[in-house]
């Protein structure tokens, strides 16, 4: 094979590697199913409880992306605001470094007594434990433009408005986008968190109800299900990333 | 009255803190060439940035074109030592930049883009990078990057050219190479230039008038004039009275570090 095709099919080698791996110990130690299924118990128990399945990762998903649209939106704008404003800089980080801190999942009760069972605290925990890497993205990367090309800038008469618009956010592009990368699989443990806690719907909730019944190949079923669409997404967003800044690129491979 | 006049100006950048430049009093005349040189940290940059209205005056008074500086001008073009060409934008947009900002190219920027865009060109093709229109600055040699930011810093016609040590980071060669460039490009269209540098061949070459500056706090200690006839072939530089000024420059810079 050539080098480059190794390289392009080393992920799914490797995969297959571990299954193999995971196969084989299963077997030769004869663990039990309900401690460790087997890969094979877990494909069949994923295909005969695909339409299940598919229902309650859709919910998942919609749920994921519904927090991490929340958390873009605020994570940007929060961003831009902490990383052009030294004043909102001193007053915002340690406030939100402290948040950031707080195990996510201790706050689900106290979204649950506000909003009830469901959608919503999936939703708000999501948001919560996704937002602040964009922040500290967005922030990094407008409060790091060199000075002097702020000097050619302003020595024009150009506003900051200007200077934001033509050279900081530009600059701060592939921040915002390793950012999304690292945030859209936070997203997921968020909503899958809660909904473990406090949902009857999705994939984490799936995964609660199987390992109730000692359904253990269900739940592996469940957790692969999370992984694969973090990988999907994740992938997405490496797109997206190399597509919008490839000039921050240029002939590296994508992290 | 002179284009750039400095009266009596001190600076210092914590209020009442250590003073990077003190006292310092100089007149350039309209589309005259000056260079200002002095060993590092004596206040050069400092200068510029008071000229340039990026940092007001903590002393005296700072005029350019008959008025108080009091914030940045529009008339000022500045290239510095890195060519700080922004990597998403290609050689040409980089170089556009500037018509996006000053007035009035900046409210004619939609009816005349073609016409922005044609000077942009031909200013390429003149410092040489013509064929580098498209190419991103990462594609571009150190000099051809200096190249183009001297295009971005002279786009718009300023009537003050601000260069802070350009040339710097550059070998030998190419140094040489974008002297001459400069010595053409000023004398093909006027403008007032202030070149700060630390290479005394430099400025000597260049200018009309070499500023020499004391270690800190900044003073002026010399004001030379170099009357050496135009135009200069690079071949000057090895002439006698060439290394005259440059000797007579370099004693003063050895007097101000042994005092
Ligand atoms: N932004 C700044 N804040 C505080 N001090 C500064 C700043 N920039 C320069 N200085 C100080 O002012 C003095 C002159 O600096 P500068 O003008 O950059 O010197 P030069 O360009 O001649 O090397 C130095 O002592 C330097 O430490
Ligand atoms: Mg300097």
């Amino acid at each position: 094979m050539p080098p480059s095709l190794i390289i392009r099919a080393a992920p799914v080698l490797l995969l297959l590697a571990l299954l193999g791996v995971w196969h084989l110990a299963c077997t030769a130690l004869a663990i039990p199913d309900f401690l460790l299924p087997s890969p094979m118990a877990v494909w069949h128990a994923g295909v005969d409880a695909f339409d299940p399945i598919m229902m309650h990762a859709q919910q998942t998903l919609l749920t994921t992306l519904g927090g991490f649209a929340l958390a873009v939106i605020v994570g940007l704008l929060l961003g831009i605001a902490v990383g052009i404003s030294p004043l909102i800089y001193r007053a915002c980080y340690p406030l939100m470094v402290g948040f950031n801190s707080i195990p996510k999942v201790a706050f689900v009760p106290v979204l649950v007594v506000w909003f009830g069972i469901g959608t919503i605290p999936a939703i708000i925990t999501a948001f919560l434990i996704s937002f602040f890497p964009i922040v500290v993205n967005v922030a990094t990367g407008l409060s790091t433009l060199e000075p002097e090309l702020e000097d050619v800038l302003r020595s024009l008469g150009a506003s900051r408005f200007d200077i934001l618009r033509k050279v900081a956010i530009p600059r701060a592009l592939p921040y915002f986008f390793a950012s999304l990368k690292v945030s859209i699989t936070l997203a997921f443990v968020g909503s899958v968190i809660a909904e473990t806690v406090a949902s009857n719907l999705g994939i984490g909730y799936l995964m609660m109800s199987a390992s109730s019944t000692m359904n253990m190949a269900l739940v592996f079923a469940g957790l692969a299900v999370i992984g694969a669409m973090g990988v999907v997404m994740y992938a997405f967003f490496s797109q997206a990333e190399q597509h919008f800044t490839a000039w921050a690129h240029r002939g590296t491979h994508a992290p | 009255m002179a284009f750039v006049q400095f009266e009596n100006v001190s600076l210092a950048y914590q209020p009442g803190g250590q003073t990077a430049i003190e006292n310092v009093s100089f007149k350039v005349d309209e589309n005259a060439f000056v260079a200002v040189v002095g060993p590092s940290g004596c206040g050069k940059s400092t200068l510029m940035k008071l000229v340039s209205g990026l940092k007001p005056a903590s002393e005296g008074y700072v005029y350019v074109g008959n008025r108080e500086v009091t914030g940045p001008l529009g008339i000022v073009g500045m290239a510095f030592q890195q060519a700080n060409l922004l990597p998403w934008r290609t050689t040409l947009q980089n170089v556009m930049l500037p018509l996006e900002i000053v007035e009035p190219f900046r409210s004619q920027q939609k009816r005349q883009r073609c016409e922005h865009e044609a000077m942009a060109r031909a200013l390429l093709a003149k410092v040489g990078l013509a064929g580098c229109e498209d190419k991103f600055p990462w594609e571009l040699s150190g000099g051809m990057q200096q190249r183009a930011s001297i295009c971005r810093a002279l786009i718009h016609k300023p009537r003050l050219l601000m260069l802070d040590e350009p040339f710097g980071a550059l070998d030998a060669f190419t140094r040489e190479e974008l002297w001459c460039l400069m010595r053409d490009l000023w004398q093909s269209e006027p403008f007032t230039a202030i070149l700060v540098t630390h290479d005394l061949r430099e400025a000597v070459f260049l200018a009309d008038r070499v500023i020499v500056m004391s270690p800190k706090p900044g003073r002026i200690i010399d004001d030379r004039l170099v009357d050496l006839p135009r135009p200069r072939p690079l071949e000057l530089c090895y002439s006698e009275a060439f290394a005259e000024h440059v000797h007579a420059l370099r004693c003063q810079i050895g007097h101000a570090r042994q005092s």
